[in-house]
């Protein structure tokens, strides 16, 4: 117990704060601050969303007509190569581990900083050395036409810029490398006094599961990638068959990275959706220890199912079988989260949210698209839908309707916490509304059309699946009109929205014990230890409008708890 | 810091540690950022081997799937510079570890020296390695597409290459240790008279460290002739009127070997060629085709009669050879940079009892490229 005035200077609004305390664009280019240099990134990955979903636009007003003239053949293919690759290395992978997992996580373990600040800045700064150099494919003039994953030897004989691109990817995996480290020391050094790994917040798991992929798969990338430069430049005949190399390595090689990579993607996201499921239905997480091992499960079955992007390049039956029901069992851990959330909504207090909205517009995407990779990872589907926009559709239902759904829910959830500002919800909602609609009309058409035989990365179609193209396009623009909705929404909201206070939605995780916007050192006191899912643990203050934990509350107002403590 | 002499010292010591001299804000103990730096050189180590495992996949499937191949080329390796070398590197774990010892008692001075001689030790291995990498250059033995043996040794056109009758590229992989040194020294000599003791000293300890590269360099050619005699790159003028011997006075013991199971190979490389690179085989034979008849080497012609095989697949070995072993020199590089910045803090006797994670960090880094080395070295020379 404190008193009031102390409890004002605690969880009142803060005269200084991370954002004030120092001025000029110094003091943000040599921060060592994790919620400076998590905010630079989120700036960062936003740059690399709109520049690429700026081209998918494109592609997408291209493929209107089925005899489009829009774009010529080899700026299609440059054009989709550009938004995966971008897409993927520069915006989907760093955006919820980098950008919000760096503001958030050392606050959840009640630390001042990441384990090595110089090294979370210089992952940003890598970050944009390896985006630079992706882009530079195009500003050479030569562009890049092999899509994103640089098959070769496609991508040895091709004269566009494939060196600046794999050395950017290179780069990028770099970055990767050094957040991933950084929170695998932090969570294992940094945690708060007594706070066991059962009292971490399930986003601190998810975080942990993907610092492991990020750690372990990403070398491989970069050596991978290192070969195909020096095959390029000095044909070392290792994956190039006229010198006797093998391509299908290459294959290999990349997929051991990448399909652990789409949990890199995704595993953050599920973090993020544990902690809104949880909050706004005020409830205790339903099977805490299920969902966290599922994540570590997710991470470690992840290595043994990347020949499942190989099924159509020739590989002996056994191991495509293997392979097969390996990516089956990839799908158990997926679910039991799916199931876990579901039942953690049953009997909550259900607050209907922009993040809320989000988060269950999460489970309904990503049920479909977890579910459609069972159709791909089933021996005798795959061979006919491989290479179709049915999987097109999965993937985008995974990454967009998963990662992209989850880190607009994350951004909103802890937007008022990094500004101190609420963000309209009404107009947050509508976001978020456009969102899902959009991107349902975008992307369910594809499945029909995959199924129906129309293959990616084409320019072109029969005018049979024109109907398809063109509401998939609509889509888009509805997709694209609702992410610039909620940018706005939360853009003014930083700047001119009203005020909120230290923990507006009695969240229980440590980073709601800082003021909003937090102090520069993160705490101003040494936060008390609560159990994340415990929503008891914090009592409404009157006079600051905010929840606190109950150990700073005046004895005299608090009711006493329904639920007995658990632990 | 000596131990004998820190006793009427300590207090001053708990003085720098509360002020935090050497723990970042952010920590809340010394051993809490002991335990993190720790921990992240090891993920950091982990990184490392996986970065190596794609080059080592990929050898593993090519030594599996050509067998013979491996052993043809690897005779093209002198095992005993690969041997010197693994010597120098294993002497250099040892001072290293010396080294970690001296800066956990606080003797800075002990552990400067050690880390001298590591850094020698580490510029004598790339001086080595220089010397392997221009004899290989000077017959043609390049990566996979480039790969063109000519059994001669090209006459050396650089002024400094005819005096020393050493091959060009060997000139050419002294040219930035030369300039290293001598800016070194000229920064050496500055230094002592601008008055800056503590920077003259390092830039002379950086100065040795660079000479390692020439010792490194002298010690190879001196092995190469004693091991392959005639051949050896220095007596350059006279390989190139004569084939080279491919090494058969050394190799004399495995070309017996060879001989049992040579059928073996025959067999699988018409197999190989039967199968799809049947139109390669044609491209290259205009590299071979002459040389096994006209250099009158009996025991390469009979063992294996079709050379152009060995023109496509030794390729593809060398170029592994260079992806890794290249790989490996890049890491030495940045360990001697690390080990460099190691030198200069123990002159200014950082290190402490209760502080002394960089040397420890950097000596493990340094132990794992030593060790990827043990590795290398069977893998890649002594095959059979
Ligand atoms: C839930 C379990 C999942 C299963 C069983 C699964 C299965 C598959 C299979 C079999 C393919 C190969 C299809 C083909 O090319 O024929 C595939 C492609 C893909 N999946 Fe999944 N997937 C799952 C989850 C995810 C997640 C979570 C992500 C990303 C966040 C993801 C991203 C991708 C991508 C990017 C591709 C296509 C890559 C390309 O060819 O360009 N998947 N998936
Ligand atoms: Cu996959």
């Amino acid at each position: 117990m404190v008193d009031a005035s102390t409890r004002q200077k605690l969880f009142g609004t803060p005269e200084t704060n991370f954002l004030n305390c120092s001025k000029g664009w110094k003091s943000w280019a040599f921060t060592l601050d994790h919620k400076r240099i998590g905010i630079m990134y989120l700036i960062g990955v936003t740059v690399a969303l709109f520049l690429a979903g700026v081209f998918a636009l494109v592609l997408r007003s291209h493929l209107f007509t089925f005899d489009s003239k829009m774009l010529s053949d080899d700026m299609y293919n440059q054009m989709f190569t550009l938004h995966g690759a971008v897409m993927v290395f520069s915006f989907i992978i760093p955006s919820i581990p980098a950008a919000l997992g760096n503001i958030v996580l050392p606050m959840m373990l009640g630390a001042k900083d990441v384990a090595f600040p110089r090294m979370n800045l210089a992952s940003f700064y890598l970050w944009i050395i390896g985006t630079g150099c992706l882009l530079a494919a195009i500003l050479s003039g030569k562009g890049l036409d092999t899509g994103w994953t640089f098959y070769t030897p496609y991508s040895i004989d091709t004269n566009t810029g494939v060196i600046y691109a794999t050395f950017g990817a290179f780069i990028l995996g770099f970055s990767s490398i050094f957040t991933g480290l950084n929170f695998l020391v932090t969570v294992n050094t940094m945690r708060a006094k007594n706070q066991g790994w059962f009292k971490l917040p399930l986003f601190v798991w998810s975080l942990y599961a993907t610092a492991i992929i990020q750690v372990l798969a990403t070398p491989v990338l970069g050596i991978t990638l290192l070969m195909l430069i020096a095959e390029k430049t000095l044909h070392i005949g290792i994956f190039d068959p006229k010198y006797g190399g093998d391509p299908v390595l290459f294959q290999h090689f990349f997929w051991f990275y990448s399909h652990p990579a789409v949990y890199i993607m995704i595993l953050p996201a599920m973090g993020v959706i544990s902690e809104l499921i949880s909050v706004y239905s005020q409830k205790r997480i339903f099977g805490y220890s299920f969902i966290a091992f599922s994540s570590v499960a997710i991470a470690l079955l992840g290595f043994l199912v990347w020949g499942h992007h190989m099924f159509t390049s020739g590989q002996s039956l056994v191991v495509t079988l293997i392979f097969s029901a390996i990516t089956f069992t990839v799908a158990i851990p997926s679910a039991v989260k799916v199931f876990n959330w579901l039942a953690t909504l049953y009997k909550g207090s259900i607050l209907l949210n922009t993040p809320m909205c989000y988060a269950l517009s999460f489970i309904f995407l990503f049920g479909i698209g977890g579910l459609t990779g069972l159709f791909l990872g089933a021996l005798s589907t795959d061979i006919h839908l491989h290479d179709t926009y049915f999987v097109v559709a999965h993937f985008h239902f995974v990454m967009v309707g998963g990662t992209l759904t989850a880190l607009l829910g994350g951004v909103f959830h802890w937007w008022p916490k990094i500004w101190g500002r609420m963000y309209n919800d009404f107009l947050g909602r509508v976001g978020c509304f456009l969102v899902f609609s959009g991107f349902n009309l975008t992307f369910f058409p594809q499945f029909v059309m995959g199924s129906r035989g129309m293959p990616r990365r084409y320019a072109s179609y029969d005018p049979e699946f024109q109907i398809f193209h063109q509401l998939s396009t609509v889509g888009a623009f509805v997709l694209g009109l609702g992410i610039l909705l909620s940018f706005v929404v939360l853009v003014y909201s930083a700047l001119r929205g009203p005020r909120c206070s230290s923990n507006p939605f009695r969240a229980a995780s440590l980073e709601w014990q800082s003021s909003s916007p937090p102090d520069f050192h993160n705490f101003i006191h040494t936060p008390v230890l609560t159990d994340p899912y415990d929503f008891e643990s914090q009592v409404y203050d009157e006079e600051l409008d905010t929840y606190i934990p109950r150990e700073f509350a005046n004895p005299a107002k608090v009711a006493p708890r329904k639920e007995p403590v658990h632990n | 810091m000596a131990v004998a002499d820190s006793h009427d010292t300590h207090d001053d010591h708990h003085d720098l540690y509360d002020h935090g001299e050497f723990i970042a804000h952010h920590f809340d103990s010394a051993e809490q950022q002991f335990d993190s730096g720790k921990l992240g050189i090891w993920l950091f180590l982990v990184t490392e081997i996986l970065f190596f495992s794609g080059l080592f996949v990929a050898y593993t499937l090519y030594r599996t799937n050509h067998p013979e191949v491996f052993e043809q080329a690897h005779v093209f390796l002198n095992k005993y510079l690969g041997g010197l070398n693994t010597i120098v590197l294993l002497f250099s774990s040892l001072t290293m570890a010396l080294g970690v010892r001296a800066a956990q008692l606080g003797r800075n001075k002990n552990c400067s020296i050690y880390i001298l001689i590591t850094m020698v030790c580490a510029t004598m291995f790339l001086g080595v390695k220089a010397v392997e990498y221009s004899h290989k250059w000077d017959m043609g033995i390049l990566v996979r597409s480039a790969f063109n043996l000519t059994y001669t040794h090209p006459t050396p056109t650089t002024e400094i290459g005819k005096a020393l009758h050493i091959s060009d590229y060997l000139v050419y992989l002294c040219v930035v240790p030369a300039l290293l040194l001598a800016g070194f020294l000229v920064a050496s000599v500055i230094s002592k008279l601008i008055d800056k003791g503590t920077l003259a000293k390092f830039m002379i300890a950086m100065a040795i460290t660079v000479s390692g590269y020439f010792l490194g360099v002298c010690i190879g050619i001196i092995f190469m002739n004693a091991t392959e005699g005639e051949t050896g790159s220095t007596h350059a003028s006279v390989i190139a009127e004569q084939p080279l011997m491919l090494m058969a006075s050394t190799q004399d013991d495995h070309a017996e070997d060879d001989h049992d199971d040579g059928h073996d190979h025959d067999d699988h490389d018409k197999a190989a060629a039967d199968s799809n690179h049947e139109g390669e085989h044609a491209d290259h034979e205009e590299h071979f085709g002459a040389h096994p008849a006209d250099g009158g080497e009996a025991s390469f012609d009979a063992h294996h009669p079709d050379p152009s095989t060995l023109s496509r697949d030794v390729g593809i070995f060398f170029s592994i050879y260079y992806c890794m072993t290249g790989l490996h020199a890049i890491h030495i590089i940045a360990g001697i940079i690390a080990l460099a910045w190691l030198y200069w803090r123990s002159l200014l006797g950082h290190w402490r009892t209760d502080y002394f994670g960089p040397v420890d960090y950097v000596g493990l880094y340094w132990h794992l490229v030593d060790l990827i080395w043990i590795y290398l070295f069977p893998l890649l020379y002594l095959i059979d």
